[in-house]
């Protein structure tokens, strides 16, 4: 049982140089580190790295076709990164103990809240800001990949070049697929995983709050060195960044793998978090037994991220050790292997895509509870289907690769892991569907997101089956089918999970909420193009289309002019939430302090919006999170209990445990 | 998990056996989108019956079609039907009954799963062997081969297999087929009613080599023979595709194959390889190699080009008057 043991460590006011607590010594704020002095960091940053390996590298490494040379450019992005970080201030902490100072005040230590917006461009300790900072990092980056989805569907227009020259229709495909797989990696964890992690376990504060922060202000940097591609003509490789294309493409290519990178520490440092905050900072009685299915799937991924991530830093390493200094780790004819490569990627690539499904299984999991106002059916089965989930999704990557000639023997027991697979997600669907048994189910938003949920990850697993099957598989393999497949699961249950999560949760974390009717427009409207942009697509797989094309068969153009007429309505029901989102927050400002959905979950017993500290004291857990249709149940959780008493001096739940 | 409910019995006389219900609508459902899959959709289900792996795909895809129908309708019918049925009525704001699990429910859903699973797992691997890989790229040292013979020269008639080798680069496909004195084309003509050999290479990224019609799949590695299978069954062309992303032009890389006849074919190929051989090419092509380099040509007793930097991290792989890489 983990208790707040973390002493105060803040010494008296006054002793750092950016004292922000009451009593001290308050600097204004454009004197304290922030973004501001970021950007001017990352500027300094990079000038000096590239002019560092124009020195080292110049002689060797200057390519022929332009006057750059990739050593430069690594080391700018380096030294541009390291800039940024030490701007923000996330340098001052370590550097202070090292000389033997007293840290920096952190307000919220004290109970109190820096007021304004300036906090959400700092570098903080509070993991309710660094939710908020990572809702609109997220939603910028969602928003950028999709313009580039309705590009690449422009070009789709026509069987020929017409709009975009190759060139460019490819650097925009390699920006889609890279913005949406990569950036877009924490779009729940991030926002929700960090905002509601602690408040669902009963905890004042994360285990680790400056790697926290530090994962957040990693992905603007990631942004920024991906999308940094464009001005060097962009990387013609997609998501995936096959060797030896990789090492073949010019400098656009290292923006690619840097950036991958850094966004794989990214989350390496957001796992290790969450792992340890969740085992050893729930409340006192907040068993396992009890706790709420999103932080159990938080608590998977997390292990993924932490197990699978690091296999990532080290591919996207050796890539540019290729690319800079001429190695070969990559090049069959000097003794690498493009295998290799392949195998690095997708042993992280197979647990990427979980990481990008387990958590809105998680939300899933909360919203429908609380919607059919019934316990969620068979907690057990549903953890057991995460934690089966992350254990087999490490057992299954070489099925990306049944094409390919490596270990063509085992294709059949790659094919038997990843439809083993389909066991512990079936799970999922069995909870979902026992939930729903005789329920009370109201039609709310998230009800609604959450069931096209169902729906939409229902065509995404079962066309995952024809993936998976290795005859099937020669027809789809690389083909629209295969893209449509995955656009299901995570276009389709990944971001419905994020918009039922927003309508559910944003009035916690803002206090004002979502206007109801543009609400179920934008559903209505996204349900209906989503579909209609993406089923056409496994037809035009079947049908001999292969991804990341620019030109195709004369006599599948109704059908792709079909898809890209639903991808642009679809792209306007994006739109909608827009609007629906900017007016609401900024000005309709419906206020809603309490709990709109009676939910029994830990963080709508909180004021909105909550308290500097989460808890007044900790609070001490009586039952579980799904306790509904129980005549006189428990509360979830005593939020004032008597001083000294432990989860153990309470008196057993209602029963559940029985 | 205590029980305390059995879903699929716990009718009172009101209330109407909902189970019973739903697994007739699904039956009478499953039952007709079987028959259609069966009947209707099967003949046309890519990539036709143009070789026997293409024959074996299209029984695949079907199979896993009538395999997934069921269970399709039955998740989305049991939401329908739980959306219509337990909605809540306006005015009501009552909770629903608490049920925490079945162990009944939950134990067969398992099994279930578990049993589609296994049959999924058998299916596609008895597809898989019994047609030698079933048109995918087996690796280098395949063991799932036909049982034809394989010689020097191929002639009509007979059990003889038919070797190309498929040669990918940015952005054209070249073929050899070395039982032709190693000429090479660059159009993929085949007999019918042979069995072909596909050993797929790469000279510079990675492709993948994608005859649809024939439905064979594999990916051209640069240094690495990947061999597939497939015996053309039915005369007429088919579509080469490029499957792997391999750089600007990869959308344009792509050809048209023809089957022919054995004679046909015999005599196109033997024309090939006396115009190669008079023209003096075939002297200047290098010997047919499993991992094909063509910067070594040693019966000219030289090295036919310096590479510079053979990684390209400066540029220097394909040179400035080359199309440039994005």
């Amino acid at each position: 049982m983990a208790i707040e043991t973390q002493p105060d460590r803040a010494e008296p006011a006054g002793s750092g140089p950016e004292t922000g607590g009451p009593g001290g010594v308050t600097r204004p704020w454009w004197l304290r580190p922030g973004a501001h002095f970021g950007v001017i960091g990352a500027a300094i940053g990079y000038l000096l790295g590239h002019l560092l390996g124009d020195f080292v590298g110049g002689d060797f490494s200057r390519s022929a076709l332009s006057d750059t040379n990739d050593v430069a450019i690594v080391l700018g992005y380096a030294g541009g990164t390291i800039g940024w970080l030490a701007g923000l201030g996330v340098f001052n902490d370590p550097f202070r103990l090292m000389l033997g100072k007293a840290l920096a005040d952190e307000g919220r230590l004290h109970g109190t809240e820096e007021p304004g917006l300036g906090k959400y461009f700092r570098y903080t300790l509070d993991h309710k800001v660094v939710g908020i900072q990572y809702l609109y990092g997220m939603i910028a980056y969602f928003l950028t990949g999709g313009l580039f989805a309705m590009a690449i569907r422009s070009e789709l227009l026509s069987p020929t070049y017409h709009l975009i020259g190759p060139e460019q229709y490819l650097m925009v495909v390699g920006e889609h697929g890279t913005m949406m797989m990569m950036m877009m990696s924490s779009v729940i964890l991030g926002p929700f995983g960090q905002y509601f992690g602690p408040l669902l376990i009963g905890s004042k504060r994360v285990a680790f709050p400056r790697l926290e922060a530090l994962g957040f202000w990693l992905t603007p940097a990631a942004y920024v060195i991906l999308l940094s591609a464009f001005l060097f003509g962009g990387f013609p490789t997609g998501w995936t960044g096959y060797e030896p294309l990789a090492t073949q493409a010019t400098e656009g290519m290292n923006a690619y793998f840097f950036a991958f990178g850094l966004m794989g520490i990214s989350m390496i440092l957001a796992g290790f978090n969450m792992i340890v905050t969740v085992i050893n900072y729930r409340a006192p009685g907040m068993r396992w037994s009890r706790l709420p299915m999103f932080v159990w799937s938080m608590f998977t991924v997390s292990f993924l991220q932490v197990l699978a991530v690091p296999v990532l830093v080290g591919a996207c390493y050796m890539g540019l050790m290729d690319r800079t200094f001429q190695t070969a780790f990559f090049t069959n004819q000097l003794g690498g292997s493009s295998f290799l490569y392949e195998n690095l990627f997708w042993f992280f690539g197979h647990p990427e895509v979980y990481i990008l499904a387990l958590p809105g299984f998680g939300v899933i999991s909360e919203v429908v509870s609380v919607f059919c106002r019934k316990p969620l059916f068979g907690y057990r089965i549903a953890a057991a289907g995460m934690l089966g989930v992350g254990i087999l999704s490490f057992f299954v990557w070489q099925h990306h690769l049944f094409m390919s000639g490596i270990n063509a023997d085992m294709r059949p027991l790659f094919m038997l892991t990843t439809e083993l697979i389909s066991i512990p997600t079936g799970f999922i669907f069995l909870v979902g569907m026992g939930t729903f048994w005789k329920a009370k189910i109201r039609f709310s938003i998230p009800m609604l997101f959450a069931l096209a949920f169902y729906f939409n990850f229902l065509i995404g697993g079962i066309t995952g089956v024809f993936v998976s099957d290795v005859p099937a598989d020669t027809t789809v393999h690389g083909s629209f089918f295969v893209m449509a497949h995955f656009h299901y699961t995570i276009m389709g249950g990944l971001m419905f999970a994020f918009m039922a999560g927003i309508y559910y949760w944003l009035p916690k974390m803002t206090g004002y909420k979502l206007n109801e009717t543009l609400g179920k427009i934008q559903f209505w409207t996204m349900f209906i193009f989503f579909n209609s942009t993406f089923l056409p697509l496994f037809a035009l797989g079947l049908l001999g289309m292969p991804r990341r094309v620019f030109e195709y068969a004369r006599n599948l153009e109704t059908l792709n002019d079909w898809v890209s007429i639903s991808s642009f309505l679809l792209g306007g029901s994006i739109l909608i939430f827009l609007i629906n989102f900017v007016m609401s927050m900024l000005f309709w400002r419906e206020r809603e302090v309490g709990n709109p959905w009676r939910s029994r979950s830990l963080e709508w017993q909180l004021p909105t919006p909550p308290p500097p500290q989460n808890f007044e004291r900790v609070p001490v857990i009586l039952s579980g999170p799904y306790d509904y249709g129980i005549p006189n149940a428990l509360p979830v959780a005593d939020l004032n209990p008597p001083p000294g008493v432990i989860g153990g001096a309470y008196a057993e739940t209602s029963g559940v445990e029985a | 998990m205590a029980t305390t409910d059995t879903p699929a019995t716990a009718g009172t006389p009101a209330e109407p056996r909902h189970g019973l219900r739903m697994f007739l609508i699904w039956f009478i459902l499953a039952l007709a989108a079987d028959l259609v899959i069966w009947f209707v959709w099967y003949p046309h289900i890519p990539p036709g019956r143009m070789s026997n792996s293409a024959m074996h795909q299209q029984f695949d895809i079907t199979v896993l079609a009538l395999s997934a129908a069921p269970v399709i309708i039955a998740v989305i019918l049991y939401f329908v039907y739980a959306i219509v049925v337990w909605r809540v009525r306006p005015g009501d704001d009552s909770d629903g009954a608490p049920i925490y699990g079945n162990t009944k429910v939950q134990a067969s859903w398992i099994v279930g799963t578990t049993l589609i699973v296994l049959w999924l797992f058998v299916f596609g691997t008895v597809e898989l062997v019994v047609p030698h890989g079933a048109g995918a790229g087996e690796g280098p040292s395949p063991i799932w081969t036909p049982a034809g013979l394989t010689s020097a020269i191929w002639t009509p008639g007979g059990n003889k297999v038919l070797q190309v080798q498929v040669i990918g680069q940015q952005w054209t496909w070249t073929y050899r087929y070395p039982q032709f004195g190693g000429m090479e084309s660059t159009e993929l003509m085949l007999p019918v009613n042979t069995e072909v050999t596909f050993h797929v290479t790469s000279l510079d990224v990675i492709h993948s080599f994608w005859a649809y019609q024939l439905g064979v799949k594999a990916d051209a590695n640069p240094q690495v023979d990947n061999v597939a299978f497939t015996t053309p069954q039915a005369l007429g062309s088919f579509v080469v595709r490029c499957s792997e992303l391999c750089g600007i032009w990869h959308g344009a890389m792509f050809n048209y194959g023809l089957v022919e006849p054995q004679t046909a074919f015999q005599s196109w190929a033997s024309g090939v390889q006396a115009k190669e051989q008079s023209d003096g090419v075939l002297a200047a092509l290098p010997p047919f190699a499993l991992t094909y380099d063509p910067t070594v040509i040693p019966q000219l007793g030289k090295t036919l080009t310096t590479v510079i930097g053979i990684t390209g991290a400066p540029g220097y792989f394909y040179g400035p008057a080359n199309p440039v890489q994005p």
